[in-house]
């Protein structure tokens, strides 16, 4: 887009509100007029229009039930079973697992069970504080280098280390795999469009079908113990890499397309040459969002067998030892940001290099490399002989006590009538009517409206689409869940994009603002959210209020952290037409930068509600009665079917949204002159 | 998890030609396998008592054993492949749908109870009596000043049960209708969220009126009564015309279910004698109450408290692995 189209485009907000009575306002008013009716007066007539009959219920539970044993205890390839080959995969997990473990936590074992015996102990955590400082130093100097070493330090103090070590090494392990996997998957889906087609949905289904609805296949298939852990972890914390890659891809300007050509790239390394080196700041939010998810998974894959600080988080919590479960919680947020800003820094400088280093002598050339090996070298022969040097010592351990408790305690006794009066006046006068208007509607009018709305954004397809998922949420039996679920996230996405898109405006106009915003972001998306659930029930009592701060909580990051990207992004060319042609700092704002940031706020939003979705199993912890309840009963049910279904139906809600504001987007995009 | 074998031979020779010996803990009878037995650890401190016990007390009687990290739901599907080998605590109450599932299928046996009784009924703090005085009588709980005593500005003029999570079961919905308690069931997610909501009532002496168990530390933390509902017959939640309402079922308390242990069905042939000491292992409320006390309410460790116990008690412990 040229200068000239920026000033055009700016003209077009001042274009008066049109109030033509097009073709389309007729059938949407017809359309809205019949559906009143039919919600109003239709009970009598027309039954079924409001309770799916039962006699035509899919009986989708019992198929998916079977299918999953005859997988489970069937499926063949010849040579080998489908359970042999997922246990042969968990098998090439775990080498590096055991490794990983063995180097930070178990030391190297010889035997199993208590009859092992340690041969070598494992890195002493003086030893690690100094490794991942000097990779800090390595990637961003000395700054970096005292950030990661106070994030370990945090742990050390607070004596979590153990734990944390757990954790770290089965992160160690998911989080290059989900980033490698996301990003081949990414690129197969912008070469070739069969592949994106295909992927779109199964990326909103790996995303959004709760874990909780597959986690007994994936014990059955992968065995119980961390590798399945690492194996739900990756499932879940993929997708936003293989998304951002796709459209960072797709942003990559013509004219660098254009260069690669001309020098005759050929298609690999136009690939990995030219167009992932020059989507790299897209690609570092993905693995951004990799990290965080995998982090985020930390309590769920500690109930499957990962141990770690998410068994800490749920068993300090269990006894409401709250102070106990925010150290825990915090040590996961320590582990994030640490390993978020080496992450950072290190493609920062892969970036930068080019001219080989040609020093003579192995010690000039790497004197950090010589550094580490000194360092884990003498802190292991120390430690044979100061034990203080091999594990943090008990004495200096920190703990906060039981000051959040109390600090709770004085909350509790002091305000907790205005808080309930606040509460109450939110619940009674918006919550439970939203709730109640929901599961009055009649589902046949819903899905017929549904099918309206994808036809007039997006045409028959998006219609057929829509309308048939819909459909297939009220032919399972799933209507009400499906609407309180509605209810919850459509509440808690509209709260949370007020508050995160004007949030993530502000960090990006002002730059001093932008990191306190990110460090708060990323510690809400890696905090586990048990860890404010169980104050928050104490403050709210259980029920939807609770689970809606949750929600808005865990789900507000992505509406601010794409609105900053997406305002970053653009195209300072064009901000610096504006100025030219003499808007105000608002005027630029609301008429060049916002308009342009759409497509990645948009994205944002798409994200939150992708996030609220998965935010359900937890919510299902503070009784609500949704979707996200359902999965939770059939999980303790061990009932495979019943759950997948359940999480389907979410997986459904979440692309039908999905679908209708992509569609939405692209055609305000298209009005915009945005299309490229 | 089969470990990468090889490599950990390999460097045991090394550390043996180092010179660093060791010795293997040999007390084992013969032929058992050296393999380790996992037992499954939930998040309850209680659950955490009773498994390492058992732990350490076949650690002493020469097995090898490896605690695993484990949801108590999610462990079946483990405990059904032989990944995991032993559950040492499934409520009666809570676990047996899941359990029954797994022991149809052959792969899991139920190796007897714990000797712990389940408790699960309807709790009260003390400081209600005063505002509700006929407690701990379930009548009392009919009058309507009671009732309100218990509601909240949602279920006003009802008042308001906080009933476990729904995947507990319990019939409490089918119990206030049969009594005809004006009373609405809210239902907690979880059992932390149960007695999150507790402690801030607790705090405030707030009126709350909920679904607690023992064994567990709540009632030993809290001053409260159980109340008293007409007493279970298995009758009472078949047939109708049993107990106080002659339409309804579910009209009374709720059973007291004995906590079970579970055990992958494998167990009995590759641990003969372990087997028979899970079978043996046994422990009451009263000992266990104050062992998850002690933890939970007093700051000591599992590990200090089971060590604890295991000196006090070693002739019954001795008994069980002969």
């Amino acid at each position: 887009m040229s200068a000239p189209a920026a000033t055009a485009m700016i003209g077009q907000g001042a274009r008066p509100w049109t109030s033509a009575l097009t073709p389309m306002r007729l059938i949407w008013a017809a359309a809205l007029l019949a559906f009143v009716l039919l919600w109003q007066f239709g009970e009598p007539i027309a039954e079924w229009a409001f309770k799916y009959p039962s006699a035509l219920r899919l009986p989708l539970k019992t198929w998916i039930g079977g299918g999953m044993d005859w997988l489970v205890e069937e499926a063949h390839f010849g040579l080998f079973s489908f359970t042999e080959l997922t246990r042969f995969v968990a098998a090439v997990i775990d080498l590096p697992y055991r490794l990983a473990l063995g180097l930070l936590s178990s030391g190297l074992l010889s035997g199993q069970g208590s009859d092992a015996v340690q041969i070598l102990p494992p890195l002493a955590w003086v030893a690690v504080i100094g490794l991942v400082a000097l990779m800090g130093f390595h990637a961003g100097g000395w700054r970096l280098a005292l950030l990661v070493a106070t994030c370990f330090g945090f742990i050390a103090v607070f004596g979590q280390w153990h734990n944390a070590m757990i954790t770290l090494a089965s992160i160690l392990i998911a989080v290059p795999l989900g980033v490698a996997g996301g990003l081949l998957l990414g690129i197969a889906a912008f070469r070739w469009r069969t592949v994106d087609q295909a992927l779109t949905p199964l990326l909103d289904l790996m995303q959004t079908v709760p874990v909780f609805a597959y986690l007994v296949p994936i014990l059955v298939l992968f065995g119980f113990g961390p590798t399945a852990a690492v194996v739900a972890t990756i499932i879940y914390a993929m997708p936003p890499m293989a998304r951002i890659t796709t459209l960072a891809l797709r942003g990559v300007s013509t004219e660098i397309q254009d260069l690669g050509r001309m020098v005759g790239c050929s298609g690999a390394q136009m690939t990995w040459r030219v167009m992932v080196p020059s989507a790299r700041p897209g690609l570092m939010v993905g693995v951004n969002q990799v990290i965080m998810l995998s982090l985020n998974m930390v309590i769920i894959a500690s109930m499957i067998g990962a141990g770690g600080l998410g068994f800490e988080v749920l068993a300090a919590l269990r006894r409401l030892d709250i102070g106990a479960g925010l150290e825990a919680g915090l040590a996961i947020v320590a582990l994030a940001i640490a390993l978020d800003r080496l992450s950072q820094a290190f493609s920062q400088q892969v970036r930068n290099h080019g001219e080989n280093d040609r020093r003579p002598g192995l010690f000039r050339r790497h004197p950090l490399v010589l550094a580490a090996f000194a360092l884990v070298l003498a802190t292991a022969l120390g430690g044979l002989f100061v034990g203080g040097l091999q594990t943090y010592p008990e004495n200096l351990k920190v703990s906060t006590g039981t000051f959040w408790s109390e600090l709770l305690r004085w909350i509790n006794v002091n305000f907790f009538d205005q808080i309930e009066a606040v509460k109450n006046l939110l619940l009674l006068n918006i919550l439970v009517p939203f709730k109640r208007l929901l599961l009055d509607l009649p589902w046949a009018g819903v899905v017929a409206l549904l099918a309206l709305a994808g036809w007039t954004l997006g045409g028959w397809r998006l219609a057929l689409l829509v309308g048939s998922l819909a459909c297939l949420i009220a032919a399972t039996g799933q209507w009400d869940k499906a609407m309180v679920t509605v209810y919850l996230c459509g509440v808690s996405v509209a709260i949370a994009c007020m508050l995160g898109i004007p949030i993530g405006i502000l960090a990006a106009e002002r730059e001093g603002l932008r990191p306190t915003v990110l460090a708060v972001i990323d510690t809400l998306q890696t905090l586990p959210s048990f860890v404010y659930l169980m104050p928050a029930v104490m403050l709210f009592r259980v029920g939807d209020f609770t689970a809606m701060i949750a929600v808005v909580a865990y789900a507000i990051a992505p509406a601010i952290r794409y609105t900053i990207h997406g305002l970053a992004e653009v195209d300072p060319r064009l901000v610096e037409a504006g100025t030219a042609s003499g808007c105000t700092r608002l005027q630029l704002l609301a008429k060049i930068k916002l308009k342009l940031a759409l497509p990645e706020i948009m994205l944002g939003i798409n994200q939150t509600i992708m996030l609220a979705l998965s935010m359900l199993v937890i919510t299902a912890l503070v009784g609500t009665r949704d979707l996200g309840q359902e999965v939770y009963v059939a999980l303790t049910k061990a009932d495979v079917g019943r759950g997948l279904v359940a999480g389907l139906a979410v997986a459904f809600i979440g692309i039908i949204a999905d679908r209708l504001i992509g569609a939405g987007a692209s055609r305000m995009r298209a009005r915009l002159g945005l299309l490229r | 998890m089969p470990r990468p074998r090889r490599i950990s031979t390999a460097l045991t020779l090394a550390a043996l030609a180092l010179g660093i010996t060791f010795a293997p803990g040999v007390l084992r009878a013969d032929a058992e396998s050296e393999d380790p037995i996992k037992l499954t650890l939930h998040d309850w401190t209680g659950q955490l008592i009773t498994t390492t016990i058992m732990g350490e007390v076949l650690k002493k009687a020469g097995y090898n054993i490896e605690y695993v990290q484990a949801d108590y739901i999610a462990q079946f599907a483990g405990l059904k492949t032989g990944d995991l080998h032993v559950a040492m605590e499934i409520w009666e109450t809570t676990g047996r749908d899941a359990m029954d599932e797994a022991t149809a299928t052959g792969q899991v046996e139920n190796l007897g109870e714990t000797g712990m009784l389940a408790i699960e009924e309807w709790w009260y703090p003390a400081y209600m009596k005063d505002k509700c005085p006929g407690l701990p009588n379930w009548e009392a709980l009919k009058d309507e000043a009671c009732a309100e005593a218990f509601s909240t500005a949602e279920t006003a003029p009802k008042g308001r049960y906080l009933g476990g999570p729904v995947t507990w079961g319990g019939y409490d919905d089918e119990r206030v209708t049969a009594l005809d308690l004006p009373f609405e069931v809210v239902h907690a997610g979880t059992d932390a969220a149960l007695f999150a909501e507790l402690e801030s009532a607790y705090q405030r002496e707030a009126p709350i009126i909920l679904w607690i168990y023992a064994p567990h530390w709540a009632p030993a933390k809290y001053q409260g009564e159980w109340v008293e509902f007409p007493p279970y017959s298995a009758e009472c939640y078949a047939d109708p015309a049993a107990s106080v309402n002659p339409d309804e079922t579910y009209d009374c308390a709720k059973p007291r279910g004995p906590i079970w242990k579970v055990a992958f069905a494998g167990v009995k042939d590759k641990w003969p004698g372990a087997y028979q000491a899970i079978k043996a292992f046994t422990v009451d409320n009263d000992e266990m109450g104050a062992m998850v006390s002690a933890v939970d309410l007093d700051g000591k460790t599992v590990d200090e408290v089971v060590a604890d116990w295991l000196a006090k008690n070693e002739e019954r412990w001795s008994g069980w692995i002969d």
